[in-house]
């Protein structure tokens, strides 16, 4: 028996060796929770969700808002807005470089992708943070950006999503990243205002200045499952407290359980979820056939029905 | 004895120890002067004009981590101390109502020429007992709550705010990020943009990061000369990006972390200079000199109605030229 196996094992994996060799780059992916190799369109399918053990893979921008938005009438706003580097910065690169650098590795001109577009129907305003620039990090294109997405929502009269994943301000940006703090929360203010909402997403990870500022102000505050969330790095905090942290902290469930989120939503009810949320808080009736009604369907003239009767 | 092989004084930087031997050795005189009843004046005249000569170029070429340095003085005034030199009739108030009473930020009522205004600022401890009560002026989210309160209140009673800047940073700990310091940062920012009363914020030693701007959002931001103000601390910057803390230097000048910098830059509305040696070589000046702005700027500010106030403060917060350039 064990004779046999011999004999046929080392054929098999000859066979399987050979199999992967022509097998194109890139058509397989390690899952970086729990190793297992996934077929990378399988993968795809489940919107880059590990189906063994389901890990949120993190997405680029533009990817997440694929995901999101209907495929029909998206519009990207403020696409060409480029960075400019008043401190002529420098540490062991210049910041001119590492931003031509991320252009390269991302297609991006910076962090935030922002569009307008609709989710199953619904008209919302969308950002997407791109991790990938320079560890999604703000400075004064993403706090623009910011701030036009939610004067579209409210031009729009529609709702605002912003699905965040950054390590913080732009240190290279320096005093004035840290004020587009300031300028995102301000616009925050007068979306709210305008009694419309906004649904921070946050996605793994988000930290630091964007944590401090529009991530934590939305009138939900929702995330993906696990995702790493926090004002300050785990390993600032172990350095500063001396002490081990403890099992899942800052992690989505532990600032769920702690008060800070309203819920978690796995990737794939994202969708579903978010429209359904953004209709009620809107006050637009519930999903049809044909997705959310961009207008509450009123009795009669609704202009007339608004007029108390004389 | 050589300069070096003097006892160093630790309550003064090393740019600062050759003015500190020099006033060390005037005061010799002065004692000797009157013990031994002989007139050194004139010596002792020359040596002071010696050492303000000396404090003037010493201090007209200081680096941008030198700065940071003195901005971090340990006999720098703290925001009581301001308190106490400005204002008359301070009642500080307590808490947040919702969990503690944090000591890294007072904050409390007082008047400025008989006007009541609310006071809120960063607090230090001198000594390492009141160091360690201050948490070294790292406010936990109930100090910014409690803040939150304070200016709610001022709101409602019409009393504008004035805030002092002096903190390291948020506490990064634990318990802090359990009780949502990221939120309380953010919900202050977002309060302070539309709060219907004038805000005017000092940065009066170290300007620190989120921690710092979550009681900064104003409609007129001043610095100290000697004042810092940067979105991460000069070692946390150089160990991201240097890979080492011992680059501080270098990051703090690439960063731009100082009143003339930020001024250059358009980020802040005016310096407020200090007295020869730093606000610690004459505190009372110093303080006399925050009150002048102080005042002329809610002369200003006050003349504005509410809404345009807001509208001003809004307007310059989003400002997409005083970023771009």
């Amino acid at each position: 028996m064990s004779n046999w196996l011999e004999k046929i094992i080392p054929g098999m994996r000859r066979a399987e060796s050979r199999a992967k060799a022509n097998v194109p780059e890139g058509l397989w992916k390690k899952c970086p929770k729990c190793a297992a190799v996934l077929y990378r369109p399988e993968l795809e399918r489940n919107l880059d969700v590990c189906p063994k053990c389901h890990h949120h893979m993190r997405v680029s921008a533009r990817r997440r808002l694929d995901m999101f938005l209907d495929s029909e009438g998206r519009l990207e706003i403020a696409a060409d807005l480029e960075p400019s580097d008043r401190l002529k910065f420098r540490d062991t690169k210049r910041y001119k470089d590492r931003l031509a650098a991320a252009q390269k590795a991302t297609g991006e001109k910076d962090a935030l992708v922002v569009m307008k577009g609709k989710v199953e129907g619904l008209p919302v305003v969308a950002c997407a943070f791109e991790f990938n620039f320079m560890g999604g990090s703000m400075g004064a294109v993403v706090g623009e950006k910011f701030v036009r997405a939610v004067n579209a929502a409210i031009e729009a009269r529609c709702g605002l999503v912003c699905f965040s994943a950054s390590g913080g301000a732009r240190m290279q940006e320096a005093l004035i990243s840290l004020m587009q703090m300031a300028k995102t929360s301000a616009a925050l203010e007068r979306l709210k205002a305008e009694g419309l909402p906004y649904i921070s997403y946050m996605t793994d990870p988000v930290f630091g200045g964007v944590s401090a500022s529009l991530a934590m102000l939305g009138d939900l505050n929702v995330a993906e499952p696990r995702a790493l969330i926090g004002f300050a790095g785990p390993r600032v905090i172990e350095q500063t407290v001396r002490e081990k942290l403890p099992e899942g902290f800052q992690r989505s469930e532990f600032l769920l359980e702690h008060g800070a989120l309203d819920m978690i939503i796995p990737r794939a009810q994202m969708r579903t979820r978010t429209a359904s949320l953004l209709a009620k808080l809107m006050g637009l009736p519930p999903k049809g056939q044909s997705g959310y009604q961009e207008e509450p369907e009123l009795p009669g003239d609704s202009e007339n029905s608004a007029e108390p009767s004389a | 004895m050589s300069a070096q092989e003097r006892q160093h004084n630790p309550y003064y930087l090393d740019f600062e120890q050759p003015i500190v031997e020099l006033e060390e050795k005037i005061e010799e005189l002065r004692l000797v002067g009157s013990a031994q009843d002989v007139n050194l004046q004139e010596e002792i005249s020359r040596l002071e004009s010696k050492s303000k000569a000396l404090t003037a170029e010493i201090f007209s070429k200081l680096s941008s981590w030198d700065i940071a340095r003195l901005a971090r003085h340990p006999k720098r005034p703290y925001t009581l101390d301001y308190i106490e030199k400005i204002f008359d009739d301070f009642d500080e108030l307590h808490g947040d109502r919702k969990f503690a009473d944090d000591p890294a930020i007072v904050g409390g009522v007082a008047r400025l020429d008989g006007k009541p205004v609310m006071v809120i600022g960063h607090q230090k401890g001198r000594e390492i007992k009141e160091k360690v009560k201050r948490n070294f002026g790292m406010p936990r989210p109930e100090g910014y709550r409690k803040a939150l309160r304070l200016m709610e209140m001022a709101e409602r009673f019409h009393m504008p705010v004035m805030t002092f800047i002096d903190t390291p940073g948020a506490y990064p700990g634990i318990g802090a990020e359990e009780r949502g310091q990221s939120e309380a940062i953010a919900l202050n920012l977002a309060v302070m943009s539309r709060l219907k009363t004038p805000i005017i914020s000092t940065v009066i030693g170290e300007g620190g990061s989120g921690g710092a701007l979550a009681i900064g959002v104003c409609d007129r931001l001043f610095m100290l000369q000697y004042g810092m103000y940067s979105v991460i601390s000069p070692e946390g910057c150089a160990s991201i990006l240097w890979k080492s803390a011992e680059y501080a230097a270098d990051a703090a000048e690439a960063m731009g972390i100082t009143a003339q910098r930020l001024k250059e830059l358009d980020l802040i509305d005016a310096i407020i200079e200090e007295p020869l040696g730093g606000a610690h070589r004459d505190p009372d000046m110093m303080a006399a000199r925050i009150k002048l702005q102080l005042t002329q700027s809610l002369e200003e500010l006050t003349a504005l109605d509410r809404d345009t106030l807001v509208q001003q403060r809004y307007d310059k917060l989003t400002d997409f030229e005083r970023y771009f350039g």
